[in-house]
């Protein structure tokens, strides 16, 4: 009896977060149906459902999404991977830091979107010009914390593997970069804020594929669910990649005491 | 100006260039070649200064193999710099240290060191810890160094779940794990509460009785000095202030008259 009543509580216990955002779209979805809200302002919620699936079963949502995401998967590949060679560098090199940090921190305090015009005069409104931008956006976060992750690696544990002999390649991989893996992935998890954020204004500006172009089609026909359906989806993938960057944190940083805690209260 | 350059420093064995830890790691095949023995110290005139401040003078001193040597004293007295010059960690301004009657160059893999915390990388488990060096046969000698310190069912904890007195036992491990000629404690039991450090005690006596090899340890409680070591030395101002044998059997009961004599006069002279 009692072990029923905690069952059922608990089961409302989950649902209390969620009673807020189901009470604002019924509220929202009755509006659009007795005319409160103008279609061309804000649909109902049900049109946008109805939006998806139609863009679902000519495929043109798998196309544009997967147009998107490669987009925002090659400028994370080539910026981060950028940001983390030159982080490594002038995190261990007291050469390469005098040489290359001024450098960077000035390009760094660039607004990144600015250079867009310069971008397209570069590139044209072709792929490059989009995976250029949404690389430099996603390189300096990068950059900043893999440096700053290297240089508060404790100096006591480099100390006592250079006195038990590792080799420089050993120290680096064993000691340094696990190290600053932390720091490296909460840099990763900025990156991608950034890189849905540049990828977005980027695909605005000009694209003929891809969500941003798909969201910018609707806007000349009058569209606004197919619009919102954009939205939602750019939402629902920057979800989906801070999900995976959490799920990487996990299994990377399994001896961390704050993972083990969380997993054994999650257990 | 000294904090920037501390904090600078670590940053060196990462270059290609660095002669130091290159040069320790063909020594490896020596020292385990000959397990268990210890190896003499030596130090001739050696000193050491940094900058104009000299906190070694000239040390003349001669450790046989397979004593076990306390070295008290104020901090600031050498005491540290002294086993930086034994690592091979600081090279001496003037003379020599000689190991095994080889001058001491670069890091030396026969001699280890326990630092004052335990100092385990918390991404690897207990055992990769203790195989640090990843030498031939690596998880066999760590398993056999975590029975010896009697932690041979914790190899594939991590660190984090470990007591402050079983981390330093897995430090004690890594130590032993290829049989070095020559242990150095730097203060390895001063964080630990009073039981723990009597068993810590117990420990590395059984130990060092069983491995033979020459021990120094740093510690600023003379009280443990007197209980575990053959000998004492008392550094005080770069200077060797007192040499005192400790003749008494072990083991030794805390409350004997006569290490309470010798702690009475060695407190004398810190």
């Amino acid at each position: 009896m009692t072990e029923r009543v905690r069952l059922t509580s608990r089961y409302l216990d989950g649902l209390v977060p969620w009673l807020l955002p189901i009470l604002v779209v019924a509220a929202w979805e009755l509006a659009a149906r007795f005319g409160v809200l103008s279609a061309r302002v804000l649909p109902a919620p049900s049109d946008i459902l109805v939006a998806f699936w139609i863009t679902l079963k000519d495929g043109s949502m798998i196309h544009h999404v997967a147009v998107s995401a490669r987009r925002a998967l090659y400028g994370l590949v080539i910026g981060g991977g950028i940001g983390f060679v030159l982080g490594v560098l002038t995190g261990a090199l007291p050469v390469a830091e005098k040489l290359l940090d001024t450098s960077v921190q000035m390009l760094r305090n660039i607004p990144h979107l600015a250079i867009i015009p310069l971008v397209i005069l570069w590139f044209g409104i072709g792929e490059e010009a989009k995976i250029f931008l949404v690389a430099i956006g996603s390189l300096f976060p990068i950059y900043l914390n893999t440096f700053h992750g290297i240089r508060t690696v404790d100096r006591g544990l480099v100390e006592m593997a250079r006195v038990y002999g590792l080799s420089p390649t050993a120290l680096f991989l064993r000691v340094i970069l696990p190290g600053a893996l932390p720091s490296i992935l909460v840099g990763l998890r900025y990156a991608l804020g950034i890189m849905w954020l540049t990828l977005i204004v980027s695909e605005t500006i000009s694209a003929s594929e891809g969500i941003g172009y798909m969201t910018m089609n609707a806007r000349e026909f009058l569209q606004t669910d197919v619009v919102l359906l954009g939205i939602i989806v750019y939402a629902l993938l920057g979800k989906l990649a801070d999900s995976a960057t959490r799920a990487l944190e996990h299994l990377a940083l399994s001896w961390h005491p704050a993972y083990q805690t969380r997993k054994a209260v999650a257990a | 100006m000294r904090a920037a350059n501390a904090s600078l420093r670590w940053v060196a064995p990462l270059g290609l260039d660095d002669p130091v830890a290159l040069a320790s790691v063909p020594a490896e095949t020596h020292a385990t070649t000959r397990p268990g023995k210890g190896l003499s110290i030596r130090f001739e005139h050696a000193g050491k200064s940094f900058g104009q401040r000299q906190v070694l003078a000239g040390l003349d001193l001669s450790i046989p193999a397979g004593q076990f040597v306390a070295i008290v004293g104020r901090s600031g007295g050498g005491k540290t710099t002294l086993l930086r010059l034994l690592t091979g960690l600081d090279q001496p301004s003037r003379g020599r240290v000689l190991i095994d009657e080889t001058p001491v160059t670069g890091l030396q893999s026969s001699v280890r060191l326990l630092f004052q915390d335990a100092r385990l990388l918390p991404w690897q488990r207990v055992i990769s810890n203790v195989g640090i060096a990843r030498a031939f046969g690596w998880r066999e000698a760590a398993q056999a160094a975590l029975a010896d310190v009697g932690l041979a069912d914790r190899a594939n904890d991590w660190p984090a779940v470990l007591s402050g007195g079983q981390r330093q036992r897995v430090a004690l491990a890594r130590a032993l794990v290829n049989h070095p000629g020559v242990l150095l404690l730097d203060e390895p039991f001063g964080a630990l509460d009073a039981l723990t450090r009597q068993e810590m005690h117990q420990l590395v006596t059984q130990i060092w009785q069983s491995h033979g090899f020459t021990t120094v340890l740093i510690t600023h409680d003379v009280r443990e000095a007197v209980t575990l070591a053959d000998r004492v030395l008392v550094l005080r101002g770069g200077r060797i202030a007192l040499d005192l044998e400790i003749p008494d059997a072990r083991p030794r009961l805390t409350g004997n008259a006569k290490l309470a004599a010798l702690e009475a006069e060695i407190l004398r002279e810190v």
